[in-house]
């Protein structure tokens, strides 16, 4: 099979973890989101990895995974204790930053 | 002690007396601060006549001696040192302003003992004196530029001496504004001279002058724009045409101010600066036919003004401004001995014809119009004495004083020749005016029907204003401080008032016997050693001349007097329906012939308006608005675009992240 299959898979997951990103404003989602992009990054590096025959591809996967697994190790720490605090769970609320 | 160590004493004593007062106002008791003062200036009188004396023990070459305290300023091509200068020119001036000041001081102890700033009166006045002694002593021009200043603002000070007077204040401000002119005319025109002689020093500047720094012929335009910018400062004090108006406001003052600086010291420093500065106006005839003309012109004006003014003190600076047209007349034609003459005995006489005239007024309490006053002769009859002296001196009747210092000037002014004699002409009519209006002024005091103060002082009691009111607008008063005194004082019953008049009166009487023509020399050959490089220093030979300018002055002086008469005293309806029949003519004399009107359009109006425009549409609308206004609304703008970017949404960045990325992708894209 050729390689532009695989990278096409890669390049939908990757988008539609974006566009999740972007439209939904929940953060558990937002969260599922981001693994959806890392996880179609992670498709095409293991793609190029098999591309070339070597294993650097399948070693950067590895380390995405951990990254990831840290991420939403924050992520849903944040998000309990937005809850514990009594705010809404929406991020669209959380604004401070606005200028 | 040298001669310069008495001439530095001189300065010291007005100088402490001022410190002393100023320091000590709150805790001086009594009349101890009126003491102290005159004592101050007495003293200062002493140490002036010791430097005559020692003066007089050098060999006339050697009567030029300049003693300097310590550099002020040296840099490169500065020599700025408080150095005075010591020679009969300034010893002559010290002398007659240390001497006249202390029988002002003397009669102020009286004058104004009842009044709250008593002691801040006699720190002023100890400092004035103290300024015109440095104005007179400089040696350099550093130093005359200080004094000139510090004269200026004393002046300001003693005017508006009672500040909350708004009157006198306002006549302050106008003073001190008009010698500011001067004083920038007096800083130009010394730019102008060091430019080219590189030295500060009078000395040094004259012999550069003479050995033809400015060029070799007269009238190098430099030099004449210098002179003429250094008239402008001795115009500004001495009051002439077109920077005379402050002199007759000045009259706001206490009457024993009007008497130290309006007649008998301050306004005279225009008349030291052009005899001073006599190397180099005769370098520069141009700058000298100047001096001449304004002199000639004030005192034939200030003299058709005091014909009509009501207020008593205000016809005596009328006066004042005449004769001292004299003087500068005087001095600009080269009659040097004879302007400064006529300025000591201006300074007897006129001194005493303002004490004189602080007695009548201290009769009237407070008041101050002529039309007010009469009959006072029989009431006072040692005032009016010092009165008759007074005038007679200042009509110019023999063998009073004025008589031999006025004729001797237009006596040197005719000998110019040539167009000089329109000036002699003028200066016997002004001789002829000066007659009238003193005489005029002595007559409506004095003679007449006795007016309710008079028959009360004929009584025995001097007269109190029920409530005192200024005399100039009729405002109520109070007597407290900032005001004048409660009770008023006259010569008859105050001692220090009377010595102080009696010493003038002679000297007023006797000071011209000094110098007679072809009799006595004294000024003449005192003066001699300050003038020696002067071509126009020359005693006089023309006899005819002589004898028809005494002949001519002494008969126009008893004219004067016989027309005043006739009008005022003689004729009672005369001077009413002459100003009836001349309406236009009144009205010109009355309104002092425009002058402030005219200064006030041209002047005044333009710079108000220009302030106005400056204060109102200049930095309202171009700096607040367009500058700072500009720079805030930029920077506000600015910020305003770039906070819209920051949304606060995370998903928002997320999006431009993307797009960013995205759009970075493409690019590559396209280029490979």
């Amino acid at each position: 099979m050729s390689i532009a299959w695989y990278l096409a898979v890669s390049a939908i997951v990757f988008s539609l973890g974006a566009v999740g990103v972007i439209t939904r404003r929940n953060p558990l989602v937002l969260l599922l989101c981001l693994e959806l992009m890392l996880n179609g990054a992670n498709l095409a590096l293991i793609a190029f990895s098999r591309m070339w025959g070597n294993g650097d591809g399948q070693i950067l996967a590895l380390v995405v995974m951990t990254v990831a697994a840290c991420e939403v190790c924050i992520g849903l720490g944040m998000i309990v204790a937005l809850y514990r605090s009594r705010l809404p769970i929406d991020v669209d609320e959380l604004r401070e930053l606005q200028g | 002690m040298s001669t310069t160590t008495y001439a530095w004493l001189v300065l010291l004593f007005p100088l402490l007396g001022t410190l002393v007062l100023a320091l000590g106002f709150r805790r001086m008791p009594g009349r101890l601060a009126g003491w102290i003062g005159t004592g101050a200036i007495l003293l200062s009188f002493v140490a002036a006549i010791a430097t005559l004396i020692s003066l007089q023990g050098h060999a006339a070459a050697h009567r030029q001696l300049v003693s300097s305290l310590w550099s002020y300023a040296s840099t490169a091509g500065v020599d700025g040192e408080v150095s005075i200068l010591v020679d009969p020119l300034s010893v002559f001036m010290m002398l007659v302003v240390t001497g006249v000041s202390s029988t002002i001081h003397l009669y102020s102890i009286a004058y104004m003992d009842k009044d709250r700033g008593f002691v801040r009166f006699f720190a002023y006045l100890n400092f004035f004196v103290f300024s015109m002694l440095l104005l007179v002593l400089a040696g350099n021009f550093l130093l005359l530029i200080v004094g000139w200043a510090f004269v200026g603002a004393a002046s300001y000070l003693l005017i508006s001496f009672w500040y909350r007077r708004t009157t006198a204040t306002r006549a302050g401000i106008k003073a001190f504004v008009i010698n500011v002119v001067g004083d920038v005319g007096l800083v130009l025109g010394t730019y102008f001279i060091f430019k080219h002689t590189g030295t500060l020093d009078f000395l040094k500047t004259f012999h550069a002058t003479e050995a033809g720094v400015f060029g070799p012929n007269s009238n190098e335009a430099d030099l004449v724009a210098g002179c003429v910018l250094l008239l402008v400062g001795a115009f500004a004090k001495s009051a002439q045409i077109p920077l005379h108006t402050w002199l007759p406001d000045a009259m706001e003052g206490p009457t024993p101010v009007s008497a130290l600086i309006h007649a008998a010291t301050m306004v005279t420093a225009g008349v030291y600066l052009i005899a001073r500065m006599h190397p180099l106006f005769e370098r520069a005839p141009a700058a000298q036919d100047v001096g001449a003309v304004i002199g000639a012109a004030t005192l034939l004006l200030a003299g058709t003004i005091a014909l009509v003014q009501t207020d008593i003190k205000r016809v005596i600076a009328y006066s004042t401004m005449s004769q001292i047209g004299y003087m500068i007349m005087g001095v600009s034609v080269g009659a040097y001995a004879a302007g400064l003459f006529h300025l000591m005995t201006h300074a007897f006489f006129k001194a005493l014809l303002f004490m004189a005239a602080g007695s009548i007024i201290g009769a009237m309490a407070g008041e101050q119009s002529l039309e007010k006053m009469g009959g006072f002769r029989k009431a006072m009859p040692f005032t009016y004495g010092c009165f008759i002296i007074g005038g007679l001196a200042l009509s110019g009747v023999p063998p009073f004083s004025g008589f031999f210092s006025k004729d001797e000037i237009l006596l040197v002014t005719g000998e110019r020749g040539g167009w000089h004699w329109a000036l002699y002409a003028i200066g016997y009519l002004g001789a002829f005016l000066t007659a009238i209006y003193t005489f005029r002024m002595i007559f409506r005091a004095f003679h007449g029907k006795p007016v309710p103060e008079a028959r009360e002082l004929e009584g025995g009691h001097v007269h109190h204003a029920e409530v005192p009111r200024n005399p100039a607008t009729g405002e109520e008063e109070d007597t407290d401080v900032g005001f004048p005194g409660p009770t008023h004082a006259i010569a008859e019953r105050a001692m220090p008032m009377r010595v102080a008049m009696i010493v003038l009166a002679v000297g007023a009487t006797v000071a011209g016997l000094i110098q007679i023509p072809k009799v006595d020399f004294v000024i003449d050959d005192f003066l001699r050693p300050s003038f020696a490089s002067s071509p126009l220093y020359e005693p006089h030979t023309k006899n005819g001349l002589l004898v028809f300018g005494l002949v001519l002055g002494t008969l126009l002086a008893l004219a004067g007097i016989a027309i005043a008469y006739r009008i005022w005293v003689a004729r009672p309806g005369l001077a009413p329906a002459l100003q009836a029949r001349m309406p236009a003519l009144y009205s010109l004399l009355a309104h002092k012939w425009y002058f402030d009107e005219l200064i006030d359009a041209l002047v005044v109006r333009p710079a108000a308006s220009a302030g106005r425009f400056a204060r109102y549409t200049f930095e309202r609308r171009v700096i607040d608005e367009g500058l700072v206004g500009g720079t805030t609304g930029l920077v506000r703008a600015g910020s305003a675009a770039v906070r819209a970017a920051q949304s606060g949404f995370v998903r928002y960045y997320a999006a431009l992240l993307v797009l960013g990325v995205t759009g970075v992708g493409f690019y590559f894209l396209l280029q490979s």
